[in-house]
């Protein structure tokens, strides 16, 4: 679905004819991302992230695809195999650090993707489908790189591994037996190394789609916009190719510059030195810690500690699944009018006073040891953030009184020139 | 429904976390927390003083530092530590001859096959062989040294945080046990067969200091073999060894910056210019 003033695909030649009646790919592309595909007109660049979040799939896959040519998946050789990678195969360090550290740039994008949703209330309708299809293609994302991590067979792999499955068992009856199947024995051993990297191969091509899903979803109402206000009218858009493929291109060229000084200059910063020691199951490191984007979930999972009618460990695994699904409540919790928190002053204080400093601190509070204070300000963290989604937003979404919204996209931009040229004398907006 | 449901079990939520936090913070408020040895006497590890050729984005390896440092590793760590992912071919890149590398790979003894009876024999090392450890097995490692498995090096410089720096700290470190340890944490002084070193995570490591005297290594180029000498040329092998693509990736990393940098200064000039015809018109 576009819009009644989306330009027409016009093949131009014989063979672009030829194509557009066999297997109309061109005016696919030209309808999706090109000249026929309207967009408002006053995306910020928090509306490149989702662009970025593809390019680093992709540079996932790929890096991923020519990694999985030399590594092997048995517990007596995967840490060799990835030195191997690292001095021997031509290019190898270079694959093998644009893969991980591509990881953590893929997350830093979703992450800033995500909060783009809520801040400007993305999930609203008519886009509920696109905002579900995300936390989807979220937790398949740390599914994915959770086992990737296992992978290399380090320490922090080994470890992480039994930590994270060990939460398993604190599911009531069936966890033990459930533990030991997903693991096919009692600990991280070879048979749990073998089927993470069946899985770690396949998820992606799963995330893949459920992105191609996704992109789809939004294709249908098309983009939101900063002010939450929706396109009425044509000089309220404009068309994506050129003007969101250049302003991509340009965010692409920022992004790739931070990225490839980590991966060229500081490849092991966001990396933990434990995972370059060959696992020892007999050998417990001092603090075992995930990787760097699982910190806020992992604080949430250790602020439980105290048994209340079921075990602290249960209550920590049911809380740290809790704050990623209540995501997919965000579209029925939150019943503001308004969209866009730029006119939702309540809602932006609670946001930028609320949960992201709370976020933070879960942020730091999952990388420290698991010590007072930064249990108790972990717990402290974690009570705001589920009274944050769900007692806080459904409250203030139906008292808060928003801000007068402009009356179209056209008028906001408008709004916006004549405030940006001095002494003009502009005339007021239709 | 949802947001009544969802009140719920936010209140369970917070419920639930604020009495693990009541319980915390009565635990944290009337037991002390004891000072621990490790917290009080261990010390962050620091470089030598003029740093190493390979530190910043603009190091090169310096091969006679490196070819120091092997020796060291050869004469003094090889007794007790492998070095599995290295292999001895791996030399040249320390600047070394293939004529050298074969003649160096001859000293060393390799597990192998007597060829014409299939027994178990030494035999001399080739240089697509890796360096051999020292023993054939971890049992034989744990016994021959208290118990403690001396690691691998290979990693080293990688498997801790600011490894090469650690490794130069750790070798230099060894120290008299203070009387403040012995006086406040009696049991945190070195038991038998252990050996105080601040820089080590919990005080006391059971290797015997490798590095004792000045000269302990006759360099081949000449230089004079100060602890602490022979300490940063062994860091800086180890690092080498960690990673040999070091420099390269550093190298190959400037013009992929300046490449990227110039493509994005394009990419934002392109954008300005397609932005500019982009006014919207004015509705009837």
């Amino acid at each position: 679905m576009s819009f009644p003033w989306a330009k027409e695909y016009q093949p131009q030649n014989g063979l672009m004819k030829f194509l557009d009646e066999k297997l109309p790919l061109p005016r696919f592309v030209y309808n999706a991302v090109g000249a026929g595909y309207p967009v408002p007109r006053n995306l910020s660049y928090f509306w490149n992230f989702g662009v970025l979040a593809g390019f680093f799939l992709v540079v996932q896959i790929v890096t991923g695809v020519v990694l999985a040519m030399h590594y092997a998946a048995n517990t007596q050789v995967a840490f060799a195999s990835v030195e191997h990678i690292m001095r021997d195969v031509n290019w190898g360090w270079l694959m093998r650090y644009t893969h991980a550290n591509g990881a953590s740039f893929f997350f830093v994008v979703v992450y800033i993707h995500i909060f783009r949703g809520l801040f400007y209330a993305s999930y609203k309708p008519p886009r509920e489908m696109i905002w579900l299809l995300g936390v989807v293609i979220f937790l398949l994302m740390m599914a994915t790189a959770f086992m990737g991590y296992v992978l290399p067979w380090g320490q922090m792999s080994f470890w992480g591994a039994q930590v994270i499955t060990g939460l398993f068992e604190a599911i009531p009856l069936v966890g033990p037996p459930l533990k030991t199947w997903l693991l096919g024995g009692f600990a991280p051993d070879n048979a749990a190394l073998n089927r993470f990297f069946s899985l770690h191969f396949l998820l992606p091509f799963v995330i893949l789609g459920c992105v191609i899903l996704h992109i789809w979803a939004l294709h249908i109402p098309g983009s939101s916009n900063p002010t939450g206000v929706e396109v009425k009218n044509e000089s309220d858009t404009l068309p994506f190719h050129p003007y969101y493929t250049a302003k991509d291109g340009f965010g692409l060229g920022v992004a790739l510059i931070v990225f490839m000084t980590f991966v060229f200059f500081l490849p092991n910063m966001l990396g933990h030195p434990d995972n370059y020691i060959e696992a020892n199951p007999l050998s417990t490191p001092a603090h075992i810690v995930p990787e760097w984007y699982f910190y806020p979930f992992y604080a949430i999972l250790r602020a439980f500690t105290f048994d209340f009618i079921l075990p602290a460990k249960l209550w920590g695994v049911l809380a740290m699944f809790s704050a990623i699904l209540v995501w997919f409540f965000l579209p029925w919790l939150d019943k503001s009018p308004v969209r866009s928190g730029h006119y939702r002053p309540l809602f932006r204080k609670f946001f930028w006073f609320g949960l992201i400093p709370v976020m933070a601190v879960l942020f730091y509070c999952g990388g420290a040891p698991a010590e007072e204070p930064y249990v108790m300000i972990s717990q402290i963290a974690t009570a705001y953030y589920f009274l944050h989604f769900l007692v806080i937003l459904p409250i203030i979404s139906s008292i808060e009184r928003p801000d007068p919204l402009p009356f179209s996209i056209t008028e906001a931009v408008l709004d916006s020139d004549k405030k940006a040229v001095l002494g003009e004398n502009a005339e007021p907006a239709v | 429904m949802i947001r009544l449901v969802g009140i719920l079990i936010g209140l369970g939520f917070t419920f639930v976390v604020l009495l693990a936090f009541v319980t915390g913070a009565y635990t944290a408020a009337t037991e002390d927390v004891a000072e621990t040895a490790e917290h009080a006497f261990h010390e962050e590890a620091h470089g030598p003083e003029a740093g190493y050729s390979f530190d910043g984005p603009f190091g090169h390896w310096d091969l006679a530092q490196l070819q120091r440092g092997y020796q060291v590793y050869k004469e003094v760590c090889s007794a007790c530590h492998s070095l599995n992912y290295v292999a001895i071919r791996d030399l040249e890149e320390l600047g070394y001859s293939e004529a050298q590398v074969k003649a160096e790979a001859a000293t060393w003894q390799v597990p192998g096959i007597n060829p014409d009876t299939g027994e178990d024999e030494m035999r001399a090392a080739l240089p697509t062989d890796y360096f051999p450890s020292p023993y054939p097995n971890s049992v034989a490692a744990a016994a021959a040294n208290n118990n403690a498995i001396p690691p691998d090096l290979s990693l080293m410089a990688k498997a801790r945080h600011h490894g090469s720096d650690y490794i130069y700290s750790l070798l230099t470190g060894y120290q008299e046990v203070p009387e403040l340890l012995t006086a406040e944490f009696p049991d945190a002084a070195p038991g038998p067969g252990l050996y105080y070193n601040p820089y080590f995570a919990n005080l006391n490591l059971a290797m015997a200091p490798p590095l004792t005297t000045d000269g302990q290594v006759t360099y081949a180029d000449g230089t004079e073999a100060s602890i602490s000498q022979m300490a940063q040329d062994v860091a800086a092998f180890l690092t080498w060894t960690a990673e040999p693509k070091l420099i390269e990736r550093k190298s190959v990393g400037w013009p992929v910056l300046g490449f990227l940098l110039f493509a994005t200064i394009l990419a934002w000039f392109a954008k300005k210019q397609i932005w500019a015809s982009a006014k919207p018109r004015r509705e009837d």
